[in-house]
């Protein structure tokens, strides 16, 4: 065996000899929002590049399972635009960014169309349309699926897309920095092959930042090892903005059991498809926490009420509730929900088909991210552009299930056009070298100090940090104490060692995830210690209720001398014909078809 | 439970390497993935293997237990218990490093296949009939166990010459799109080397997805090419076509 090839040491790194791209738009992250950024960015003659820390078509789209919500109306013809609209600012709590929604409602059908021909295969109606399924807060069925694999069907076709335009796709490189010229604009990034740990220097002219969330911050997550806020850390220390990073989704149904899969998620597709969830004493408790919508509440409604049951002790033996979708036919549960019935049976020896299965909140999505301009997502950073899971500005305070994936092809797509226009608007960049030269030392650091904490040890326990401290329920004082802990863990993480050499060495990609978690950490706390309330996600015990005058802010961080500082920014007020869709409790496609069948009544 | 396994994990790289043993204890429903995290923890903290979603949807953690291609994170340990768990990395792919390969050749054969190329752009009116046998091969993760297992690729190392049954079934999944316009019969016999499988079977035997990828694609393709190619009528037929088509040249194969 080959050690130490490339060397670890510094010595041996010259900055002259380091491997050096240009590109008008380097897009980092291969997931949906990144692969569609990509695409829209390649229209023209313009040199783009996709950096990726993954192989393709493993990013963590690819775990995305219940559907793309838009407003077709293959099944229900009600169904428009605004309707969406409606559904996704209430189910945000009206902190989200009403022209990021109205962008996103409208253009969200176009992309699921291009979809298909871009050779999607969507689950059919009768009539051999799109079919659409009911899920979550959604006025009417509205998610376009392929039975529980949708994230893995949107992925594998923008990939196929991706790989027949005019990119050039870098796999398997972590991004550790963002470069910036001497006038704070993007100039480019650092990085390394994981394969020998050999660095890359890409110059651009404009960066598309689609790494996703930052769901690996807390033990019990469905997210995969990738979602460790990479895109939100490297923008931050670089002086963009992060906005509403308090709010983090857990999402209602997770498995439980056994230890090994605790987190992995259970699609909302099974209360879309018609599954009920009991208490230990066989109550549908959902009939009691929202009559209305019952299973198919939003997610923080129905994750709360799965918490509160769990505190009440009426909870399942692993701490959990009994989702049961056993009343359907065996061949239709293996139709509609064919990764489900797998992975229970191969991981859980519990065949869904036949009995109920244990399920509890898991982390699952950050509303939260990089604030960003709603018609072209550009940060506050000029030549940076966010779109997918880092961005923020959707979602407000509670994403509704499909609309992530949605959101990724909408502003994936809005970011590569405008990356690409801002890239035939400027110059390359010059690249400040003492930048690169502080950037090899930090990297390389670890190496250096044998006897420094373990990688593996800080990640869990900054997992263990965030659960106990800053997870589904919060106060003031479990927040204050987190941020304590998590300034102990902040200065032995510092110390962080690692063996081995620079080829393919986990330990040390694990070094800077743990950086991003620790940083993001933080700014979770602190948003949620100054939203003093309760919204959505943020479920605070010592300001249980959701008060009008929060509801007019967001809160935005910026980092500034070594600290987070978090202000108030009032949110943009919606136009008078969008607030008029609010007079009404009813969203307005459930007026028009109210009416509709009223009058279709009077005339017969 | 407190039973404690034996794994025995491949480490090295191109230059060489052996197996090295760890103790691992074992708790319910444990995958062998959750064994390699615990050694990368307490014992390998430079252990390299790649994995992902660790839910069976990514098909990063591809390896061979015992001999036979699996995911890492879809296997559980408690099958083993009284042996030892050898895990070594995928035998048909150049080694990176411990369980890491290098799977770059399916994407290069990927970026080769005449893409998807639809009748009119979408909404499509396409019945669930109609779509059952295409959405099979969607199923696909990619994981490349299939490519591993198949002897063409395996065995004889002819991953230049034949794309392996993973790009047969991305193929089939576009030849079987009822709105798709490409033909990529030359293709698949020219370029891709659809006759060198010789319908053993294994890649079915070893898809996480079950996707019955002989029977399913790699025949009905083959049936397409002979068609096409040995059909005695339709040859006299093709060469009449060739001498107007001539001028076609195999532009259609993204480079």
């Amino acid at each position: 065996m080959s050690e130490n090839k490339p060397s670890a040491s510094l010595s041996a790194v010259n900055l002259d000899t380091i491997e050096t791209h240009e590109y008008d738009v380097v897009v980092v992250g291969a997931g949906g929002a990144g692969l569609r950024a990509a695409i829209a960015a390649s229209e023209g003659t313009a040199r783009v590049a996709v950096i990726s820390k993954s192989l393709l078509g493993k990013a963590h789209t690819v775990m995305a399972e219940g559907g793309v919500a838009a407003s077709l109306g293959n099944v229900d013809s009600d169904d428009s635009w605004d309707t969406h609209f409606y559904d996704t600012m209430k189910s945000g709590h009206f902190i989200n960014q009403y022209r990021t929604a109205e962008i996103f409602a409208k253009e969200v059908p176009d992309r699921v169309l291009e979809l298909e021909t871009w050779g999607a295969v969507f689950d059919r109606t009768p009539a051999g349309k799109i079919m659409q399924r009911p899920f979550g807060a959604h006025s009417f069925r509205r998610l376009a699926h392929i039975g529980d694999r949708t994230g893995k069907e949107l992925i594998r076709t923008l990939q196929y897309k991706v790989i027949h335009q005019n990119v050039d796709i870098f796999q398997e490189v972590t991004t550790t920095r963002l470069l910036t010229d001497e006038a704070g604009r993007i100039a480019g990034l650092f990085g390394y092959y994981r394969e020998d740990g050999h660095f890359v220097v890409f110059r651009a002219k404009a960066i598309v930042l689609a790494t996703g969330g930052f769901g690996k911050a807390y033990k019990v997550t469905s997210n995969s090892w990738e979602s460790t806020g990479d895109g939100a850390a490297l923008a931050f220390r670089i002086g963009a903005e992060l906005m509403d990073i308090e709010m983090v989704q857990f999402h209602p149904t997770g498995m439980v059991w056994p230890p090994g899969v605790r987190g992995l998620l259970v699609t909302e597709g099974v209360r879309g498809e018609g599954g009920l969830l009991y208490n230990s004493k066989h109550e549908r408790f959902m009939l009691r926490y929202d009559p209305v919508q019952q299973e198919l509440s939003s997610r923080d409604v129905v994750a709360r009420s799965i918490f509160k049951e769990n505190q009440a002790e009426r909870g399942t033996p692993h701490g959990g509730a009994w989702l049961d979708i056993s009343h359907l036919p065996a061949n239709v549960v293996k139709a509609k929900l064919p990764g489900m019935y797998e992975q229970f049976l191969s991981l859980a020896d519990v065949d869904i088909t036949r009995e109920a299965f244990e399920v509890a909140p898991t982390t699952h999505y950050v509303m939260g991210g990089i604030r960003v301009d709603p018609e072209t997502e550009a940060t506050n950073v000029p030549g940076l552009y966010a779109a997918g899971e880092v961005a923020c500005g959707l979602h407000g305070a509670n994403r509704l299930g499909g609309n992530s994936l949605g959101d990724i092809l909408v502003f994936g797509r809005r970011a590569g056009m405008a990356a690409l226009a801002y890239a035939q608007s400027v110059d390359y960049p010059t690249l400040i070298p003492a930048q690169i030269e502080e950037e090899v030392r930090r990297v390389l650091a670890p190496f250096s100090r044998p006897d420094g904490e373990r990688p593996y040890h800080m990640m869990s326990e900054l997992q263990e940090i965030m659960t106990t401290y800053a997870g589904i329920v919060r106060s003031g004082e479990s927040l204050a104490a987190g941020l304590e802990h998590l300034e102990l863990l902040r200065l032995r993480a510092e110390r962080m060692a690692v063996h081995g050499s620079r080829a393919y060495n986990p330990g040390w990609h694990t070094v800077f995830d743990v950086e991003s978690l620790i940083l993001l950490g933080e700014a979770v706390i602190r948003g949620a210690l100054a939203r003093k309330e309760s919204r959505g996600a943020q479920w605070r015990t010592d300001y249980p209720e959701e008060l009008p005058e929060m509801g007019k802010v967001n809160f935005v961080q910026t980092w500034a001398d070594g600290h987070v500082v978090v202000r108030e920014e009032p949110v943009e007020p919606m136009p008078e014909h969008l607030a008029k869709l609010f007079e009404s409790d009813q969203a307005p496609g459930v007026v028009r078809q109210a009416a509709r069948k009223a009058n279709q009544g009077g005339g017969s | 439970m407190s039973e404690e396994m034996v794994l025995s994990v491949f480490r090295g790289d191109q230059t060489g390497g052996r197996e090295e043993e760890f103790h691992v204890p074992l708790e319910t429903g444990m995958v062998v993935l959750d064994a390699l995290h615990y050694i990368q923890a307490e014992h390998a903290p430079d252990l390299a293997v790649r994995w992902n979603c660790k839910a069976a949807h990514c098909g990063s953690c591809s390896a061979e237990i015992n001999g036979r291609p699996k995911l890492l994170c879809k296997t559980r340990l408690d099958q083993y218990v009284g042996q030892v768990v050898h895990v070594r990395p995928m035998h048909a792919f150049p080694l990176i490093k411990d369980l890491v390969t290098d799977v770059s050749s399916n994407y290069r054969a990927a970026k080769q296949i005449p893409a998807f190329s639809p009748r009119t752009p979408a909404p499509f009116t396409m019945y669930q009939r109609d779509v059952d046998r295409v959405q099979e091969f969607h199923q696909c993760i990619e994981c490349f166990l299939c490519q591993d297992t198949c002897h063409v690729l395996r065995n004889h190392n002819a991953r230049d010459r034949y794309f392996g049954p993973r790009m047969m079934a991305k193929i089939a999944e576009w030849e079987m799109h009822p709105m798709d316009t490409q033909d990529r019969r030359e293709f698949l016999k020219d370029v891709a080397g659809l006759p060198m499988c010789n319908v053993t079977r294994c890649c079915v035997e070893v898809c996480p997805e079950h996707i019955v990828i002989t029977d399913n694609a790699i025949i009905p393709l083959k049936e397409r090419v002979a068609d096409l190619y040995w059909d005695p009528i339709r040859a006299i037929f093709r060469r009449f076509q060739r001498s107007s088509t001539s001028s076609q040249p195999s532009s259609t194969i993204t480079s």
